[in-house]
C-alpha cells in the first residue's frame, strides 16, 4: 500500500477548465484555499477578496505591469463552489499561448498545476457527491452526447442511488424476518413466508436485469454504438457512410456556437452516437462480419455493437441475400440488412424482393433515398428510445459487477428456498446481495437488520 | 498484610471468576476481591446459561480453558439444544441451572486454584502512580498493589434499584451499590454512561398451577456444554409456559403512571429486546398477549423465575397483575422485580485486549463495557484475564478475530461500535455464523486455549484425536459407495427415490430427508460402519459434507475481508481534513483511531461510503 498521506489538500490547484486548442475563449480554474488570494495578486481590476460568491469581475491578468489578457473572473466561495473550495475561473481569450502563460503566473504565485481528476476528487472528498454521483461527473466530463449527458445528470442527481436503495429496503425486511426466526426462534415469532420472499426476489431480480440491460443501452450512450457497415465490393459502404456523415456535418454546423470538431467516424442520431469501427478498413474489406464475431466472443461485456449489412440490389440475387441473411443470424449480433441501388431496379423487381424480404430496408445511398427510414431502424435496434423515459441507466463497471453480484447472490437464495435449506444459509446468501446494493449505495447491513428487528418485533424475554 | 500480585481482580460476577480463573491457571498471582463472597458467582437474572449465540460462547470460553461451561454442566437441572430445526450454525444449547450449585461449583473451582487469594471488601479506589495503575485501595482502608487491575463492576457502580415510585441505592437486590470508582475513573480522564437492565419477580411455586400450563422439558437425550467428557444428569426439570392477556394488560397500566420508566425517572437506557413488560404492552400495544417462561431455581427450592414479566412497576401492581395469568390464579410473590441503573464505561475507551487506551495495565469486563448477559460479561472476563496475565510476562495480547470466535465479535463490536444499549450477542452480528458454531468451537480455538497454558494438554489431545476421526469418516464419506442393490428397497420404504446407478454416501447425503446414520443404516452392508465413530465426529462429518459449498463460501469472504485488515491507517492521520466524511464517520474515526482499513469498516457510523473516500485519500 502506498502510505501517501500528503496534504495534498492544502495546496492550491490550477488547471485549464476548458478543451485544448484553439477557442474563442479558454477558461482557468483555481481551487483552494488560496484560490482568491492568488488570483487576486495577478488581478488589476476590484479587489477580488471583497467580493461576493457568485460574481463576475472584469479586468486585466497582469505580471508585474505587463499586460497578458484581458479577463472577466468568476469569484466562489467555498463551500458553495464545485469542490467546496474556494474556486476562480478565469475567462480569457482562447489562445494556448495566453492561456498557458496565465497558468504559469499562477503557479510561480505558489498554486500547483492540478493531477487529471483532481478537481472531481477533491468535489468528493469534500463531500460534494457520493462515489456513484462522483463517477457520474467522471462521465460526464466526458460525454459528448446529449443522452450520454443525460444518463450522467440523472445519476449525479441521485436516481441510480434512489431505485437501488429502494430494492435493499425491501430486502432488508424480509432479510430480518429471517433473522428474527434464527435468533428469537424459542419466542412468540412470526416466520418469514418463504413464498413471499421469493416473490420478493423475483421482483428484485427482474427489476436488476433492467438495470443490468440498462448498461448495453448505458455504454452505447456513452461510448457509442460501435458499427460496422459490411458488404461485397462496389456494394456502397462508403457511399452510405458519407451520407450518414455529411448529414451529421450539417446538422451540427447548423447549431450555432458549436466549435466541437466532429470524429470523422461518428455520427449522431437523436443524441445517441455511431461509432464505426475501423472506417478504412471496411471500405476495403470484404467480409468484416467472421473478424467481428470473433472479436465479440471474446468481449466481456455486452456492448451493444450492430451490423449494418449492404446487398448490392443490381449484382446480388435472391440466394446471395438468404445466405447473407443466415450468416448475420448466426453472429447474434443486432444487424440490419440493408438492400442498396434501388435506383437501378424496375418497380416490379423491388416490390417483388420488398414481399420476399419484408425485413431488409431498401435505399439507395447515392440518390439519398430512405435514410431516414435506415436511421430509424438503427435506433430501434438498440433500443435506445428507452432512456428518454427518464429510466435509470446504469453506466458504470463497478455498479455493473455489483449488480451482477447481487443477482447471483439472489439466484443462490432461490435455489436454497427450492432445496428447503434452512434460514441461516438463506440469510447467508441474502446477506450477500444487500452487501452487492450497499456497495452502490454504501450502506452497511447487519446494525439495519437488527435495527429493524428491534423496532418492528417485539421480542425480548 | 498482602503481597503484591500480578492481577487483581475486582468484582466475582461470571467476568471477575473467568478473569481470575484465567489468570491464575496461567501461572499469576491473583487478588480477588468481592463485596460479598457469599455472592460469588451469583446468577442475578435468570437461572440459566447459554440459549441461542450466547451458549456458542459458553463453548468458546470451554474451549479455551474457562470454566463457565464446566460449571453450568454440573450444576444443570434441564439441558436444551435450542434451534434444532435450523442449520447447524443455529443450534444453540441453553442449560436451565440450580443458582446456588452454579455459584457453589465456581467457588469451589477457584478454591482449588492456589494462585487464587480472595479478599472481601469494597475497591473505592484506584491506586495510581506516576500515571501507572498499581494497585486498589478498599473501603476499610487495605492498599493492595498489583502489576495490573482488572474491573469487573457488573451493575454495582452507582447501581439505584427502582420499584414504582421507590427508588433506594443497590448493586442487587439486598447489596449495597458501589462507590467511589466511577468518579475517580472519570476525574482520570475516563467518559462514563449510565444504562438500566431490570429482572422480573421470583415466584413461590407452591402457589402456581402447573397441571394446567405448557409444560417445556429438556432434551430426551441432554447434552452439555463443556468437550471435556463428564457425567450427563439422568433427570431433569421442566419449564412452563404461559400468557399474559388483556386483563394483565390493564392492570399494568394503571400502574404506568408510577412507572420509574415513563415518568422519566430512569435517566439510563434499556436494552430494546430485553423490554419490561411494560414497555412491551406501551410499544406493541397490538399485542393481546405476550409469552411467559416459568423456570424453576433449582433442585431443592420452589422459587420460580417468571422469564418474559421484567417490570419496575409498583409492587402491588405487579401482583395484581400476575394474578390474572393462567396457572397464576393464587400466586404468591417471594421478591418483586425491579429495575437498575448504573454506571457504564462506553467500551470504545478500551483496545482490542479490554485494556483501557488511557491506562496500561487497567482491565475492563462485563456489564462495566456496556454488555449484559452472563456469558457475554464471562468471556470478556477470560479475556481480559488472558491479557492481564500475558502483559506482566512480556507475552504478545490474546485477540481472537471476528472470523474466530463469537467472543471475537463481541470484543470487536464494542470497541469499534461502542454501544448505546446493553449489548447482547446475537447469532446475525456475527457475519461468519455458518463458521462460529457450537460443534466447532474446540477445534477453533482449544489449539489458541492450549498454547497461551488455559486448556489442559488433555483438552487438546481430545481435539486432535476428533479431527483426526472427522478427517477419515468425511474422506469415506465422499468415496464409500453404495449399491443401488443394497439400499433402494430401503429408500423406496421411506419415501426417497431410488438411485440408479453406485452413490456416494456423500451424493446421498444432499437429500434432506436422509442423515449418515440412516443411510448407513438402509444399506444392508454398511450396518455397524459407523460404530467406531464418536457421536460428535459424525456430526461434524455430516456438517463439513453437507454444508460444504456453504463453508467454503464463508472462508472465502473472511479471506476477502481480511485482506483489508493490511491497509494500515497511520495513528496520527487526521480525518477532520477530508470533508466528504459524514460528520459522524469523522468523529467516531477520531476517537476509535481504527489500525486499518478493515477495522474501520467496523466501525458504527462508518459507511462503505466513507471508507471509499479513506481509500481515495490515501491513494488507494
Amino acid at each position: 500500500m502506498k502510505k501517501k498521506e500528503s496534504n495534498d489538500f492544502e495546496e492550491t490547484i490550477v488547471a485549464l477548465a476548458t478543451p485544448q486548442g484553439i477557442g474563442a475563449i479558454g477558461t482557468i480554474r483555481i481551487s483552494g484555499n488560496s484560490a482568491i488570494d492568488v488570483a487576486n495578486s495577478v488581478f488589476k481590476g476590484k479587489d477580488l477578496r471583497k467580493q461576493e460568491s457568485h460574481t463576475i469581475h472584469f479586468g486585466k491578468i497582469v505580471d508585474q505591469d505587463i499586460i497578458i489578457d484581458e479577463v472577466l473572473v468568476s469569484v466562489f466561495i467555498a463551500p458553495k463552489s464545485f469542490t467546496r473550495e474556494n474556486v476562480i475561473e478565469i475567462s480569457s481569450h482562447g489562445s494556448p499561448y495566453i492561456l498557458q502563460k496565465i497558468i504559469q503566473l499562477l503557479i510561480k504565485q505558489g498554486t500547483r498545476f492540478a493531477k487529471p481528476g483532481e478537481f472531481t476528487k477533491r468535489a468528493f472528498l469534500n463531500g460534494q457527491f457520493d462515489l456513484a454521483q462522483a463517477e457520474a461527473v467522471a462521465d460526464l466530463i466526458n460525454s459528448d452526447s446529449n443522452a450520454a449527458h443525460m444518463a450522467a445528470m440523472n445519476q449525479m442527481r441521485g436516481g441510480f442511488s434512489k431505485k437501488i436503495k429502494a430494492l435493499r429496503d425491501e430486502l432488508i425486511h424480509f432479510a430480518s424476518m429471517i433473522e428474527l426466526e434464527l435468533d428469537f426462534a424459542e419466542e412468540d415469532v412470526e416466520f418469514a413466508n418463504r413464498d413471499q420472499l421469493v416473490e420478493l426476489i423475483l421482483s428484485i431480480q427482474k427489476e436488476i436485469s433492467k438495470l443490468i440491460e440498462s448498461f448495453r443501452i448505458g455504454n452505447v450512450i456513452k461510448n457509442g454504438v460501435p458499427t460496422v457497415i459490411a458488404g461485397k465490393p462496389n456494394s456502397g459502404k462508403s457511399t452510405l457512410l458519407n451520407v450518414l456523415l455529411e448529414e451529421e456535418k450539417a446538422i451540427v454546423s447548423d447549431i450555432p456556437g458549436t466549435t466541437r470538431d466532429l470524429i470523422e467516424d461518428e455520427i449522431h442520431i437523436e443524441g445517441i452516437s455511431f461509432r464505426f469501427i475501423d472506417t478504412a478498413g471496411i471500405r476495403e474489406a470484404k467480409d468484416k462480419i467472421e473478424a467481428i464475431g470473433i472479436e465479440r466472443t471474446h468481449s466481456k461485456m455486452k456492448t451493444a455493437s450492430v451490423i449494418l449489412y449492404i446487398i448490392d440490389l443490381a449484382e446480388e440475387n435472391t440466394l446471395d441475400i438468404r445466405e447473407a441473411e443466415q450468416k448475420l443470424k448466426s453472429l447474434k449480433i443486432p444487424w440490419i440488412l440493408i438492400g442498396n441501388k434501388t435506383d437501378k431496379l424496375s418497380e416490379s423487381a423491388l416490390s417483388k424482393l420488398k414481399k420476399e424480404f419484408p425485413d431488409m430496408i431498401f435505399i439507395s445511398a447515392a440518390g439519398e433515398v430512405n435514410i431516414d427510414i435506415l436511421k430509424k431502424s438503427l435506433l430501434n435496434l438498440i433500443k435506445a428510445d428507452s432512456f428518454k423515459t427518464g429510466d435509470t441507466i446504469v453506466t458504470n463497471i463497478r455498479h455493473i459487477e455489483s449488480l451482477t453480484n447481487t443477482q447471483t447472490a439472489l439466484d443462490d437464495v432461490l435455489k436454497g428456498i427450492d432445496r428447503k435449506v434452512t434460514g441461516d444459509f438463506l440469510a447467508m446468501d441474502i446477506r450477500q446481495s444487500l452487501y452487492h446494493l450497499g456497495e452502490i449505495t454504501g450502506q452497511i447491513t447487519t446494525d439495519d437488520l437488527l435495527e429493524n428487528i428491534f423496532s418492528k418485533f417485539c421480542i425480548g424475554k | 498484610m498482602f503481597t503484591e500480585y500480578d492481577v487483581i481482580v475486582v468484582g466475582a460476577g461470571h467476568a471477575g471468576c473467568e478473569a481470575a480463573h484465567a489468570a491464575a491457571t496461567m501461572g499469576s498471582k491473583v487478588m480477588l476481591i468481592t463485596m460479598n463472597m457469599m455472592t460469588i458467582a451469583q446468577m442475578s437474572c435468570n437461572p440459566a446459561m447459554g440459549g441461542i449465540a450466547k451458549g456458542q460462547i459458553v463453548r468458546e470460553i470451554d474451549a479455551l480453558g474457562g470454566m463457565s461451561g464446566i460449571v453450568s454442566d454440573k450444576s444443570m437441572i434441564q439441558f436444551r439444544m435450542l434451534n434444532k430445526s435450523k442449520g447447524p450454525a443455529m443450534w444453540s444449547p441453553r442449560t436451565q441451572n440450580d443458582r446456588m450449585q452454579f455459584a457453589q461449583y465456581w467457588r469451589e473451582a477457584l478454591e482449588a486454584n492456589p494462585n487464587v487469594d480472595m479478599w472481601q471488601d469494597m475497591v473505592t479506589q484506584l491506586l495510581v502512580e506516576n500515571n501507572r495503575i498499581v494497585g486498589v485501595k478498599t473501603g476499610i482502608g487495605q492498599e493492595i498493589r498489583s502489576k495490573s487491575v482488572v474491573l469487573t463492576n457488573g451493575t454495582f457502580l452507582n447501581g439505584l434499584i427502582h420499584i414504582g415510585e421507590k427508588r433506594f441505592g443497590g448493586g442487587r437486590t439486598a447489596e449495597k451499590a458501589a462507590t467511589g470508582i466511577t468518579e475517580q475513573l472519570i476525574e482520570l480522564g475516563f467518559e462514563s454512561g449510565r444504562m438500566k437492565t431490570g429482572t422480573p419477580p421470583r415466584l413461590d411455586g407452591r402457589t402456581i398451577n402447573y397441571s394446567i400450563l405448557e409444560e417445556q422439558k429438556g432434551d430426551e437425550i441432554p447434552g452439555k456444554f463443556s468437550y471435556i467428557p463428564s457425567h450427563n444428569i439422568k433427570e431433569q426439570k421442566s419449564c412452563f409456559i404461559t400468557y399474559t392477556n388483556k386483563d394483565v394488560h390493564e392492570i399494568l397500566e394503571t400502574g404506568f403512571e408510577k412507572s420509574p420508566m415513563f415518568t422519566g425517572r430512569i435517566k439510563g437506557v434499556g436494552p430494546r429486546y430485553c423490554p419490561s413488560i411494560e414497555d412491551k404492552i406501551n410499544r406493541f400495544s397490538e399485542r393481546d398477549r405476550h409469552q411467559i417462561f416459568v423456570e424453576p431455581e433449582g433442585w431443592n427450592t420452589v422459587e420460580v423465575y417468571v422469564n418474559g414479566f421484567s417490570t419496575s412497576l409498583p409492587e402491588d401492581v405487579q401482583y395484581k397483575a400476575l394474578k390474572q395469568i393462567k396457572g397464576f390464579e393464587n400466586i404468591k410473590m417471594f421478591r418483586p422485580g425491579y429495575a437498575i441503573e448504573y454506571d457504564y464505561f462506553p467500551p470504545t475507551q478500551l483496545n482490542l485486549t479490554l485494556e483501557t487506551k488511557l491506562f496500561e495495565n487497567l482491565y475492563f469486563a462485563g456489564q462495566i463495557n456496556g454488555t449484559t448477559g452472563y456469558e457475554e460479561a464471562a468471556g470478556q472476563g477470560l479475556i481480559a484475564g488472558i491479557n492481564a496475565s500475558r502483559k506482566t510476562n512480556d507475552l504478545a495480547p490474546l485477540v481472537l478475530k471476528r472470523s474466530e470466535a463469537y467472543i471475537g465479535v463481541l470484543i470487536d463490536d464494542l470497541i469499534n461500535k461502542g454501544t448505546d444499549e446493553p449489548y447482547r450477542m446475537f447469532t446475525s452480528r456475527a457475519e461468519y455464523r455458518i463458521l462460529l458454531r457450537q460443534d466447532n468451537a474446540d477445534l477453533r480455538l482449544s489449539k489458541i486455549g492450549y498454547e497461551i497454558g488455559l486448556a489442559s494438554k488433555e483438552r487438546l489431545d481430545l481435539v486432535y484425536q476428533k479431527i483426526k476421526g472427522i478427517k477419515t469418516l468425511t474422506n469415506d464419506l465422499k468415496h464409500k459407495k453404495i449399491d443401488p442393490v443394497n439400499i433402494n428397497s430401503s429408500l423406496e420404504r421411506i419415501g426417497s427415490s431410488p438411485i440408479k446407478e453406485k452413490t456416494s454416501v456423500f451424493q446421498l447425503l444432499k437429500r434432506p430427508e436422509l442423515n449418515t446414520e440412516k443411510i448407513l443404516q438402509l444399506d444392508s452392508s454398511l450396518k455397524g460402519y459407523l460404530s467406531k465413530y464418536d457421536k460428535e465426529v459424525i456430526e461434524q462429518a455430516e456438517i463439513n459434507t453437507i454444508y460444504e459449498s456453504y463453508i467454503e463460501k464463508e472462508q472465502k469472504l473472511v479471506e476477502k475481508v481480511e485482506h483489508l485488515e493490511n491497509y494500515i491507517i497511520k495513528e496520527n492521520f487526521d480525518y477532520r481534513k477530508i470533508k466528504a466524511l459524514s460528520s459522524e464517520a469523522m468523529e467516531k474515526l477520531s476517537i476509535t483511531r481504527p489500525k486499518t482499513i478493515g477495522q474501520a469498516t467496523r466501525i458504527s457510523g462508518v459507511s462503505p461510503a466513507d471508507i471509499s473516500v479513506i481509500m481515495v485519500y490515501l491513494g488507494r
